[in-house]
């Protein structure tokens, strides 16, 4: 310490040495003592409202605790006012439990119940890579947990900066490696996700993470703390200094190049204890032991103890001087701020607290009494005999501040929508441009990433990578979910509404395709600092347009989470609003995956294809341009090609459906042929560009395959729903022909698609090369 | 009477459900064994699934052998009771002593899962007895620390015996000597294999197919001629 910051530190209003702590009692003796609260990222407004709910000016301790519950990531004071519209929008009849608890609760029949949510963990894994990208997946998995589920399967969409570029040379291995490592030491399968390079994601990598549990419907759990005399539990891990700061520093302040010197604010995971807290938490539950539950994630035991006391409307008094700590000399406010990983807190009554320490010790769990339920409505912390913190819980958890922010159509929105497409090429230049965009980074095989993460462990992954939606069998009946999520931050910076809906529509589709029917929606929302009017209003457009979308497709929003301040170098990134939409299958035996399935089989190509490429993959892979407008979105469309792909899976009479997206209708027939490596000859209709039919990017399509014994009826079918449907080709050999326009052998379509990203990254393990048999021909298996 | 197969659950094992279904499809009964209980319930034969026991820490396996259970499965397989350690389970069995030589790190450092194609190289054991000498099977591989290694000696002496049950195709997945992807005891009770024969059980189920299930067959035949 230089003398410098010696003389800062005891000249300093809060004297910060082990001898010291600020308490209830000296606050009447200091009551106009200058707090740091700007340094903690509070307004003057702010501060002096939290004078005001406590009569008095806070103790050190419970002015962090403030600045930690009212930042933006625990708060959501930005996009309050905005996410009410998800809460207005029609519930169905499967909602068991919705937004405002950790994760939304749906009902999927035989007794059971599924919840699902994404988060991001963006900022941690820019600064820290692999444990940013690992602490992600275990927080959410214990948001999962505490709603009473067994968590089944995790899904990582992903965004970094241009495939090249040194930054995401930097994070991506790590990122990668620390989803795998702690998902796989946890055995959760990773089913699905998404990989997208984009140069606006540089310096700002999005690491969302997906988790998915399931559980009787009777073993759901609340986080609400009630019953005067029932214990406060803390399990799990000792409690550290890492992490603190996590939520307020990382999470709700925009970036800057110093990222790497926060490396203290990241939490260290361990995935091993989390596996532990997991089976020990599911046998409480199973015994009815646990009357509250709530995870400790973000703002750690302050979030835990002020959202349990006030979700049940309770008093509450703490002991922190009990909880278990690695560093002895950690003071108060950094026992409430710590971030460590793998903690839970338990609402136990007095009966049952020892068979709750038993089953902990069974499993090798710390677990700890630190509080109890009180009469009234305060929460009450303790230190060492001495009251640290006395405030309202509600005050803290419910009744942070709320701001509408203001927003306006940036200035350059019309310029960008009204920006030419470059010149579309010849139809003699088509072979080239196929073969560079299977092999361009957003289009090509994502076998790098996969085959890092366990995609089986569980025994019950029926459809994963690279499938349209990852689909999981929850019984031995063959109940079943599919789950898919997507995000195009292109289309969304050129139209924010539009955008949000072709996400939704995309995630929509893909889950429709493998024969699901769509059922419910999770979102995760990144987006620049809320602080920029043109950001707020690219927020303000995207979630007026995911709600209006859930409403039109009756898929209600069970939760989700917002990511702000992602912008690097004072530029906001392509505003990305990730969904991921559950369908449900009720036998998974009946899954449609998107691989050709038999030669001689008719190609059918569902939905129109309109001259729509601004925001396309074409048009940023061959030219870095993005302007125009996005495909037109249609959601009765949706629905219809949904309804045709679900009936067309319960009747047997499709042998393979793959949606249409990025990179058009060549991408998903290079997809579809290199699965099981067979090929088609393809006649598009004489009527329009081939150019056009084979990169255009129009939604609400799908090419499906069908057995000749099944055109006529499938036909038929599309037909009375007013559903196009135009028979382009058979399924055959080993090429991929499309009639005087291009033809190529599978094999020099797979090198293509396999060698973009272990030229970029580093061999595949073991050095696969892409001729080898099995490795690339998942006829036989391999991703 | 259905044969009883246990199937061994330490704290971070991850596929011992799976262990226990791929079981009963063949046909057994599952018995689910606690690692802090040295009682096996009287089974026929045992299973160590896949997983991080004790979360890996120090090295994969090196703490699981201590548990009470290990010690019985230990002294049964050494009069005979059949044991099959997948993966994790392999490398437990490699630091009791009941398989020689050990599993580290893969030699390019990633873990990698995809389906494997594999040659039955020795049918000769109690959970092999099912395939033919020489089959070609495909069974996924999930593993960070699936790399086989042992002195020059080991290696020749379980090739000369015929000890080495199944070694990789085409791509070796993870640096092992000389292609091996499992070997078993002088007996042939005792089997480890690092890639995982539960996860190829079902059609339905991944992408591998249905070739492993006859480890499991293969047991509930040795239990039935012994």
């Amino acid at each position: 310490m230089s003398e410098y910051d010696a003389a800062n530190d005891s000249a300093g209003p809060l004297p910060s040495g082990r001898s010291f702590v600020d308490t209830v009692a000296r606050t009447v003796e200091t009551p106009d003592l200058d707090q740091p609260f700007l340094e903690l990222g509070l307004k003057d407004d702010e501060y002096t409202a939290i004078r005001e709910v406590l009569g008095r000016r806070p103790t050190q301790t419970e002015l962090a605790m403030y600045s930690i519950m009212w930042s933006e990531h625990c708060s959501y004071k930005s996009s309050k006012v905005h996410l009410r519209q998800f809460g207005d929008l029609p519930k169905g009849d499967r909602m068991l439990v919705g937004m405002g608890e950790n994760a939304g609760v749906v009902d999927v029949g035989e007794g059971l119940a599924v919840t699902f949510k994404v988060e991001s963990h963006n900022h941690p894994s820019y600064v820290e890579p692999y444990q940013g990208a690992a602490t992600g997946i275990g927080g959410i998995v214990r948001d999962i947990l505490t709603m009473g589920a067994r968590p089944v399967l995790v899904m990582d969409p992903l965004r970094f900066g241009d495939a090249d570029h040194p930054d995401t040379q930097r994070v991506l291995p790590g990122i990668v490696a620390g989803i795998g490592g702690y998902g796989n030491c946890l055995g959760l399968p990773n089913i699905g996700g998404e990989v997208v390079f984009d140069p606006t994601y540089q310096g700002n990598p999005l690491v969302n993470a997906l988790c998915l549990g399931v559980m009787p419907v009777d073993r759901i759990q609340l986080s609400a703390a009630r019953g005067v005399g029932n214990v406060v539990v803390l399990l799990g891990a000792k409690t550290g200094r890492d992490g603190i700061g996590g939520v307020s520093v990382l999470a709700s302040a925009t970036f800057d190049a110093d990222g790497p010197t926060r490396r203290p604010s990241v939490q260290v995971g361990d995935p091993f204890m989390e596996k532990l807290l997991i089976e020990a938490c599911l046998e409480m539950y199973d015994a009815k032991l646990v009357e509250g539950i709530q995870d400790l994630g973000g703002a750690g035991l302050t979030c835990a103890l002020t959202e349990t006391a006030a979700a049940g409307k309770s008093g509450m008094r703490a002991h922190l001087d009990r909880v278990p700590l690695r560093e002895a000399s950690m003071e108060p406010h950094e026992v409430l701020a710590s971030e460590s990983q793998e903690r839970m807190l338990a609402i136990v009554t007095p009966q049952n607290l020892p068979a709750v320490l038993a089953i902990a010790d069974k499993w090798g769990v710390l677990a700890t009494a630190i509080g109890e339920v009180v009469e009234g409505d305060r929460l009450v912390v303790e230190w060492h005999g001495e009251v640290v913190v006395d405030v309202p819980p509600g005050s803290l958890a419910d009744e942070g501040p709320v701001y509408e922010r203001p927003y306006s159509r940036p200035a350059d929105q019309d310029e960008l929508q009204s920006t030419d497409l470059p010149a579309y090429p010849r139809t003699d230049e088509l072979q080239e441009l196929l073969l560079r965009m299977v092999a361009s980074p957003n289009l090509c095989s994502r076998r790098w990433v996969v085959e890092q993460y366990d995609r089986i462990v569980l025994g019950d992954t029926v459809l994963a990578w690279p499938e349209d939606a990852g689909v999981v069998r929850l019984s031995e009946s063959g109940l079943g979910i599919a789950l898919s999520t997507d995000g195009n931050g292109r289309y969304t910076r050129l139209d924010p509404y539009a955008g949000a809906q072709l996400a939704l529509a995309e995630a929509y589709r893909n889950v429709a395709a493998t024969g699901a029917v769509p059922i419910a929606v999770t979102n995760c929302l990144n987006f620049g600092s809320p602080e920029d009017p043109d950001v707020m209003w690219q927020f303000a457009e995207a979630t007026r347009g995911l709600a209006d979308g859930c409403r039109a497709l009756a898929t209600p929003v069970t939760g989700g989470n917002v990511s702000f301040y992602n912008s690097t170098a004072g530029t906001a990134i392509n505003p990305t609003p990730v969904i991921g939409v559950l369908g449900l299958l009720d036998d998974v035996a009946r899954r449609t995956p998107m691989g050709f399935a038999e030669e001689g089989e008719s190609v059918l190509l569902l939905g129109e294809t309109r001259d729509e490429l601004g925001g396309s993959e074409w048009a940023w892979a061959e030219h870095r341009h993005l302007g125009g407008r996005p495909p037109a979105v249609d959601l009765d469309r949706e629905r219809v090609l949904a309804e045709v792909l679900v009936s067309g899976s319960r009747d047997g009479m499709l042998s393979s459906a793959h949606d249409l997206a990025d990179g058009g209708l060549a991408q998903s027939l290079v997809e579809s042929a290199l699965a099981k490596g067979i090929g088609a000859r393809i006649v598009l209709p004489a009527d329009m560009d081939p150019f056009v039919q084979l990169f255009s990017e129009s939604a609400g399509r799908a090419v499906v395959t069908v057995p000749r014994s099944e055109e006529l009826r499938f036909t038929e079918m599309c037909d009375a729903r007013g559903l196009p449907c135009t028979r382009i080709g058979v399924t055959d050999g080993s090429t991929l022909d499309v009639q005087d326009v291009l033809s190529l052998p599978l094999e020099e379509l797979r090198e293509a698609h396999e060698r973009t990203l272990p030229a970029l990254f580093g061999p595949l393990a073991g050095g696969t090369a892409p001729s080898d048999p099995v490795a690339t021909a998942p006829a036989t298996g391999a991703v | 009477m259905t044969a009883r197969i246990g199937v061994v659950t330490f704290p971070g094992s991850l596929d011992d459900r799976d262990a226990q279904r791929a079981v009963r499809l063949a046909g057994g009964e599952p018995v689910a064994l606690w690692h802090g209980d040295a009682d096996l319930q009287g089974v026929d034969a045992v299973v160590l699934p896949g997983g991080f026991s004790y979360g890996d820490y120090l090295r994969a396996g090196a703490i699981a052998r201590f548990a009470p259970a290990m010690t019985s499965v230990v002294e049964q397989a050494r009069r005979g009771l059949p044991v099959l350690g997948i993966c994790n389970g392999f490398q437990v069995l490699c630091e009791s002593g009941l398989l020689p030589g050990a599993l580290t790190r893969n030699a390019h450092l990633h873990f990698v899962n995809r389906d494997q194609r594999l040659r039955i190289e020795s049918t000769d054991s109690a959970w092999t007895n099912g395939y033919e000498s020489g089959q070609e099977v495909v069974v996924p591989v999930k593993n960070g620390e699936g790399n086989y290694v042992a002195s020059t000696e080991v290696l020749d002496e379980l090739e000369a015996s015929g000890r080495v049950i199944a070694r990789y195709l085409g791509t070796n997945p993870n640096g092992s000597a000389r292609d091996i992807a499992g070997i078993r005891n002088e007996r042939g009770n005792v089997v480890g294999i690092m890639p995982h024969p539960e996860h190829a059980v079902e059609d339905l189920i991944g992408t591998a197919g249905t070739d492993g299930l006859v480890f499991f067959t293969s047991v509930l035949k040795a239990l039935v001629d012994a």
